[in-house]
């Protein structure tokens, strides 16, 4: 039951970063690219029409994690306080950014909404590639000092930075400069994921630029992956032991990498939904990679004193995920037809949909 | 310190809950519009349904991003709370997000952009649902809150953990049907506050007035429906459960100090004194608070006298004015929508100015009473956080500082500001521009 709902909170999450991935990487490129007037109007839409049904992949993941792993959740949303808050303000600021845009035609107004939707987008996109190195390098568990647990072996506090910003301090922050790869390697990456959404959802008159922009990124990508594959070694030299005792895990860096090398290509690729297909594997890929390397540890602990929190140590009991499970699946199929119904109707090219509105 | 997480939360739940209550009841009046327009095809009613769409959609996405707070803050400030009872109470908040926000926002999308490329069927079928969507959530957080108030179907294991020992219990929990039914009445009253003081506000102004008489007229159905359902069955069967369940609140919200021999009164009138322990400038009828609660007019009600200093709420003036502001304004609104109503039988309401000017000027109440009536609700289950088992003060989370509360405490008040006022410009806004057959 633990390995059910951890793979499906796991799905849950991949899919909120796929669809508002493209939104966040729609604010990027927006911001550094879009110059006319018309182009900003119609990239900006790319991301309104859906922004919101996107986000309640990250409330349902949520409430999931809250049921099933109440002390994972406990633990790391109080230990993750300050750059936890700062992201539920920047998901304000990006949302009202794009609702606002459009409401008045007054030039600064609107590019004041722009660049709110940019900067914040860009700014979660930096935050969310930061969370997920912080678990890949794992915290002070139990906040040890000098030997002694200062709060409970499941609790911790992280501080916003540490002055070393190393990974190897004792007592790391939310942000030091293995996180900040991790959180530039997620910007690049959500980037490339924008562009290959713009390309398929408008005709935006910098399309054409756009391919030659995917392509940079990824060579720059590329390196990135490379460089933070040999630090993670540093921050903790374990990291790779899960892909050779279950070789079968490979599937998922497969994935990353099909991905990657996939979107060299995109100068060849005639068909816009192809790039957007390989820019979500790299998601998918990327995420699903580094939870493997964990399983079953969700959040490591860097002392030696407390022990890791893996969904074993953190859930509920059965009964609860048992009786969940099952309207889980009703809820599941639910969720998918409403999707297809939602991106049939809204299908094709946003300049050309008459919404009537 | 405890104090800035509970004022955060208050902060921030209050002001999330500003628009829920519209999006709720609102969703139901523009489904009865785009019904209207299905069944007689007159354009005034798809107008209707479209003009107060749009003010849906604002107030909308300002309950998702306020609302996006509010789930984070159990990890975030009530981190020892959400590790006790998360296997119980993220049951309920699980499945909001599963079977209500999905489908309040997925078909939202389509009832906004989809009108051209569904039909009128479709489109009413998709507003339905948003409505479906926007009560589900409604009953999902209300079973969610009924749980910690009076807690149900589950064990408490060695080490303190609540878990799940009967999941339909969670559902039939006595406490949560008239909370529902009385939350969901109580936020219609709001959107037709809302309908009928645009309506009159048009007809004030002389501008869209045929729209305008629609938006009254409606209003004031709704609202006079809608009022009296909040007062009676479902306030008093609210009120009933709190004296069952939770008599030490019942006491503080009523006012009683000391145990009467025989029936207890009502205070209509009085400010509690907590020095003297004893009502100041009361006005009260004897025996009637008995008959109301027990239907037997000598019954004994417990006062406050009658516990113990910690199983009372810490703040017994604000709860007692919270249910009395909020019983006070439900007595005016029915008087209001009784006279609005009566004027509209007689055909002559558009005409009668003073009536319409307060219709105007009480928009804002309905609002009030809802938010009072929460802070009824949530002062009054204090000094718990889950009823009688799990103080307040056991909940918070075990290593955040107060610098950090405090700090993010006054960043949500700034941003919120910011977001109010520009709500507020685009409703302006939007009732300004006024409904117009959209020209396709
Ligand atoms: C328009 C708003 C409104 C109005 C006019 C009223 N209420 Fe109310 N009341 C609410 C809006 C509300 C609410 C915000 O919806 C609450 C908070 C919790 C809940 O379920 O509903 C509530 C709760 C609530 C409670 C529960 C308190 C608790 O949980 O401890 C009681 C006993 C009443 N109400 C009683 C009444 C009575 C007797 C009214 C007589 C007119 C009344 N309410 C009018
Ligand atoms: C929208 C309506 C609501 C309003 C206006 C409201 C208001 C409040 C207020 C004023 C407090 C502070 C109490 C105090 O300081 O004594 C509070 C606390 C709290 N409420 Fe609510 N509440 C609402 C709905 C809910 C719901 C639906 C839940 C549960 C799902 C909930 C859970 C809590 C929790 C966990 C606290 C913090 C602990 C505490 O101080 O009691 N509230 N709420
Ligand atoms: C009486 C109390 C509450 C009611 C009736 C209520 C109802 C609603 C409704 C109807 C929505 C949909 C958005 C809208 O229509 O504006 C919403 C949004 C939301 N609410 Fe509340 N809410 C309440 C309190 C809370 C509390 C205590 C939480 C914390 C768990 C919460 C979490 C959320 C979240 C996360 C959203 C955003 C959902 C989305 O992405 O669509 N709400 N709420």
């Amino acid at each position: 039951m633990e390995l059910f709902w951890f793979i499906l909170i796991a799905l849950v999450l991949a899919i909120f970063f796929v669809l508002d991935g493209y939104d966040f990487g729609t604010g990027i490129i927006h911001l550094f690219f879009a110059k006319k007037e018309k182009d900003k109007k119609v990239i900006a839409k790319a991301a309104g029409l859906f922004w919101d049904s996107n986000e309640v992949w990250l409330v349902a993941a949520g409430g999931m994690l809250f049921m099933a792993f109440p002390t994972f959740y406990a633990s790391v949303f109080s230990g993750f306080y300050l750059p936890l808050i700062i992201v539920l303000w920047l998901i304000i600021f990006r949302a009202i950014g794009l609702e606002f845009r459009s409401q008045f035609n007054n030039e600064m107004w609107t590019s004041i909404w722009d660049k709110s939707f940019g900067v914040s987008s860009l700014l979660l996109a930096l935050f969310f590639g930061i969370a997920l190195g912080n678990i890949v390098r794992g915290v002070n568990l139990g906040s040890v000092e000098n030997g002694k647990s200062l709060h409970e072996a499941h609790y911790f506090f992280l501080p916003l930075w540490d002055s070393s910003f190393s990974p190897l301090s004792e007592t790391p922050g939310v942000i030091d400069w293995f996180t900040l790869i991790i959180g530039i390697i997620a910007v690049v990456t959500l980037a490339i994921h924008g562009a290959t959404w713009i390309r398929l959802k408008t005709e935006a008159s910098i399309n054409k630029k756009l391919k030659t922009v995917i392509f940079n990124l990824t060579i720059v990508l590329i390196v990135l992956t490379v460089f933070s594959i040999i630090v993670w070694q540093i921050v903790n030299p374990n990291s790779l032991n899960n892909f050779v005792e279950r070789p079968y895990l490979i599937v998922f860096p497969l994935l990353y990498l099909i991905g990657l090398f996939g979107l060299l290509f995109i100068k060849k690729i005639k068909k816009d939904n192809h790039g957007f297909i390989l820019s979500t594997l790299l998601i998918i890929g990327g995420i699903t990679s580094s939870l493997a390397s964990l399983f079953p540890v969700i959040l490591p602990s860097t002392n030696t004193i407390n022990e890791s929190l893996t969904i074993y140590n953190t859930a509920t009991e059965n009964y609860g995920l048992s009786i969940a499970f099952n309207w889980a699946i009703v809820g599941v199929i639910l969720v998918v037809i409403y999707f297809i119904i939602q991106k049939r109707l809204l299908k094709g090219k946003i300049d050309k949909m008459d919404y009537g509105h | 310190m405890i104090f800035y997480d509970r004022l955060q939360f208050a902060f921030t739940i209050t002001f999330h809950y500003i628009f829920p209550q519209l999006t709720m009841g609102l969703s139901l009046i523009i489904v009865f519009f785009k019904w209207k327009f299905l069944k007689t095809k007159i354009q005034k009613y798809n107008d209707a349904a479209l003009f107060f769409m749009k003010i849906f959609a604002i107030n909308f996405t300002m309950g998702v991003v306020t609302g996006i707070p509010m789930e984070f803050q159990f990890g975030t400030n009530w981190a020892k709370f959400s590790e006790l009872t998360g296997g119980i109470i993220g049951q309920t908040l699980a499945m909001e997000g599963m079977f209500s926000f999905f489908l309040e926002s997925s078909f939202l999308a389509l009832f906004i952009f989809g009108e051209k490329l569904m039909g009128q069927k479709l489109h009413f079928l998709t507003g339905f649902l948003v409505f479906l969507g926007s009560w589900a959530s409604g009953w999902f957080i209300l079973a969610t809150n009924a749980w910690m108030q009076h807690p149900v179907g589950y064990e408490i294991l060695d080490n303190g953990k609540f878990v799940l020992e009967n999941f339909s219990e969670l559902f039939t929990n006595p406490w949560l049907l008239p909370a529902f039914l009385h939350n969901q009445f109580a936020s219609v009253v709001t959107s037709a506050f809302v309908v009928a003081s645009i309506g009159a506000f048009y007809i004030l102004r002389n501008k869209y007035s045929e729209h305008g008489k629609l938006f009254l007229k409606t209003g004031v159905i709704f609202g006079l429906v809608s009022s009296l359902l909040v007062a009676f069955p479902t306030g008093d069967w609210n009120a009933k459960n709190v004296a069952k369940f939770q008599p030490a609140s019942f006491a503080a919200m009523e006012g009683i100090f000391e145990t009467e021999h025989a029936g207890a009164e009502i205070v209509l009138i009085g400010q509690p004194n907590m020095v003297e322990k004893k009502l100041d400038n009361k006005i009260a009828v004897p025996n009637i608070l008995s008959f109301l609660t027990y239907q037997d007019w000598s019954r004994q009600i417990p006062g406050m006298d009658q516990f113990k200093k910690e199983e009372l709420p810490d703040n017994i003036p604000a709860l007692y004015y919270s249910y009395h502001i909020m019983v006070g304004l439900g007595t005016i609104f029915i008087g209001v929508m009784f006279l609005a109503a009566f004027q509209l039988w007689k055909r002559k309401l558009h005409t009668v100015k003073p009536l319409l000017w307060t219709i105007m000027f009480l928009v804002p109440f309905p609002y009030i009473a809802n938010l009072t009536g929460w802070y009824v609700a949530e002062l009054g289950r204090q000094p718990y956080l889950v009823y009688g088992l799990l103080k307040t003060s056991e909940g918070v989370s075990p290593t955040v500082s107060s610098g950090n509360t405090l700090f993010t405490l006054l960043g949500f008040v700034a941003l919120y500001m910011l977001l109010g006022l520009l709500f507020l410009i685009l409703v302006g806004k939007t009732i300004h521009q006024g409904p117009k057959p959209l020209k396709h």
